[in-house]
């Protein structure tokens, strides 16, 4: 079972990595795994974020990762609050000395851009990379995210804990950490609308963001037949795993991306049978509210979310 | 900017009184208390004058809201009236109202005794935790109020929309159309759908330090056969793509006709034919 497995490889990375100095004494690094020579991830919980003031989830609940290239690293995806962050890069740098060069943000959500400001701070600054309309989003959602950190955590947060991206991606463009090249897409409008993947060409491991769900109940916060459309193309790159944005990195996508795909569908075909037979929002969202959730986590969270914005896309049908 | 809100208290407030609390100041609620939030009692003096306002009345309107807005950017609200819209006494107007949203007051509805039934459904923003209220003011002047608490939802849920380039490419396009068989002076349903980004402008560019404009929806007009049937001043907190249901009494055959105004000053015009009786 892949998790299982995780969760020995991150016990042995523990021990062998206690011996390397920690650049950033009192700050406990994040448990990572790695997951092809270099590539390294860090699993979150499966849960909502930022979770509540007594639990264990403290943010933590995406995925994150980072590369490490002959010359430097990319970080992709920072954590759900600006300590996660920290942790993130005590995690790097008890892995390597070689300096962060890029930090790739796969998408405006908070669990996923909260982090950035730990390696803001750091000489020399590195690249902050995200897709072309990342910063209109953030933006635009940035103040609602702190005020959520604030309210269920009691985390405050200042302005510069939302770092915009300082290169922009608006079809494909390649990093190059030396000896190594992550290839980065930007998608149209799907999970969101400014998704972004990497590819590290070396591992040929795909960080998907969360254009890929496992177990976590996707979320639909983009526009629901761009993403099916999105997953398509996905499903004919050429890779041998991929990191989903929640939920365990996998060898087997393909079925991961068919799970996925049969849950969106079900909510497309529940929302557009709903729109033929009259029913208005409300009643749709209550009609199907226990309809295709077996086996997904979190559907009490986000299943009559995507119900509602399901239905605000598809009534717009032709 | 001039969101309904302070054109509403703009024109009503006696020199002295303080504004509305505007964005920053987030409003606390209690859940059990409607009455307990400042910005409404400043809104019921400036708006209502402290006139009596009977609450709950269930006989003459009800609010339909779910209690957690699983999506902050599209919360389904339905307001149902109970009162039969006769000339000698019918419902004027009905304001709805999201106490801790920037701008509170959502929308004002003007109905006629030829809309049949003053009920209105449409989607709001939820900026944070807060009451919704729907007041209904009849013809006669009395004032009745139904309240429900709506909690925003996850962290992750934010009211910006969801496809910031989509929204402004398909910009004022509309769909109008008659729901069910169309009956003569019996209210018939129909809904109002605009392709609008209906963005609020409150959201600060982090590197410019600058405010976006506001750009939403300000007015609609809806009439049929030439007499008026439905009109609203509304405002940003009705979600993207504002969308509305409503009733109007057909007679013969004639055109139900909607016009719609943006903060820009662009129009956008619609009609549907309705066969009423034939
Ligand atoms: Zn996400």
């Amino acid at each position: 079972m892949v998790g299982g497995l995780l969760r020995t490889a991150v016990c042995a990375f523990a021990l062998a990595g206690a011996g390397l100095s920690g650049a950033n004494p009192g700050v406990e690094p994040l448990p990572v795994a790695e997951i092809a020579p270099g590539v390294h991830v860090h699993s979150g919980h499966q849960a909502a974020w930022p979770g509540a003031r007594a639990d264990a989830v403290q943010g933590d609940i995406a995925n994150l990762g980072f590369v490490i290239g002959e010359h430097c690293v990319a970080v992709i995806d920072t954590g759900g609050s600006p300590a996660l962050g920290q942790r993130l890069l005590a995690a790097v740098q008890r892995t390597t000395t070689r300096p962060v060069c890029f930090v790739i943000n796969t998408h405006v959500h908070p669990d996923h851009t909260l982090g950035n400001a730990a390696f803001a701070a750091l000489e020399p600054r590195p690249r902050f990379v995200g897709h072309a309309r990342l910063k209109a989003s953030l933006a635009a959602r940035a103040p609602f995210y702190r005020e959520a950190l604030e309210r269920e955590l009691g985390v405050v947060t200042t302005a510069a804990d939302i770092v915009p991206p300082d290169l922009e991606v608006d079809a494909s463009t390649e990093l190059d950490l030396g000896g190594r090249r992550l290839r980065l897409q930007a998608w149209p409008t799907a999970h969101t609308d400014n998704d972004l993947s990497v590819l590290d060409e070396a591992s040929a491991t795909l960080f998907a963001g969360d254009l890929l769900f496992i177990g976590h109940l996707p979320v639909i916060d983009g526009r629901l037949l761009g993403w099916l459309e999105v997953m398509d193309r996905l499903a004919s790159q050429d890779v041998r795993q991929m990191v989903p944005g929640h939920g365990p990195p996998t060898r087997d996508w393909p079925a991961a991306l068919a799970t996925q795909r049969r849950y969106l569908e079900g909510v497309r075909d529940g929302i557009r049978r709903a729109l033929a037979d009259k029913r208005t929002i409300a009643d749709a969202v209550e009609a199907l509210a226990d309809t295709g959730i077996d086996g997904w986590l979190l559907s009490a969270d986000f299943h009559r979310r995507n119900l509602t914005a399901a239905y605000a896309e598809l009534e717009w049908e032709d | 900017m001039n969101t309904l809100t302070s054109l509403l208290l703009a024109a009503v407030l006696a020199a002295g009184l303080a504004g509305p609390a505007q964005a920053q100041a987030q409003q606390k609620s209690d859940p059990d208390n409607p009455e307990a939030n400042a910005t409404w009692q400043q809104m019921r003096t400036a708006v209502f004058q402290g006139r009596p306002i009977t609450t709950p009345a269930e006989a003459v309107l009800s609010l339909d809201a779910p209690e957690r807005a699983q999506d902050a950017a599209i919360v389904p609200i339905s307001i149902r009236t109970h009162v039969e819209q006769r000339p000698e006494r019918y419902i004027e107007r009905v304001y709805l109202m999201i106490d801790n949203n920037p701008s509170p007051m959502g929308a004002v509805f003007h109905f006629t005794p030829r809309s049949g039934r003053a009920d209105i459904e449409t989607r709001v923003r939820v900026d944070a935790y807060t009451h919704v209220r729907a007041i209904a003011e009849m013809n006669t002047g009395e004032l009745y109020m139904a309240t429900r608490f709506v909690k925003a939802s996850g962290g992750c849920s934010a009211p910006p929309g969801k496809d910031a380039a989509a929204a402004m490419a398909s910009l004022g396009k509309m769909r109008f159309r008659v729901e069910g068989e169309v009956e003569a002076g019996k209210p018939a349903l129909a809904q109002l759908m605009i392709s609008h980004p209906n963005n609020s402008g409150l959201v600060m560019d982090q590197l410019t330090r600058m405010y976006t404009p506001a750009y939403f929806v300000r007015r609609i007009q809806v009439s049929y056969a030439g007499e008026p049937v439905l009109s609203a001043d509304v405002d940003f907190s009705i979600s993207e793509n504002p969308n509305f249901r409503f009733y109007f009494v057909p007679s013969g055959a004639g055109e139900l006709k909607a016009e719609v105004i943006d903060t820009n000053d662009l129009r956008f015009e619609t009609v549907v034919k309705v066969g009423a009786g034939t």
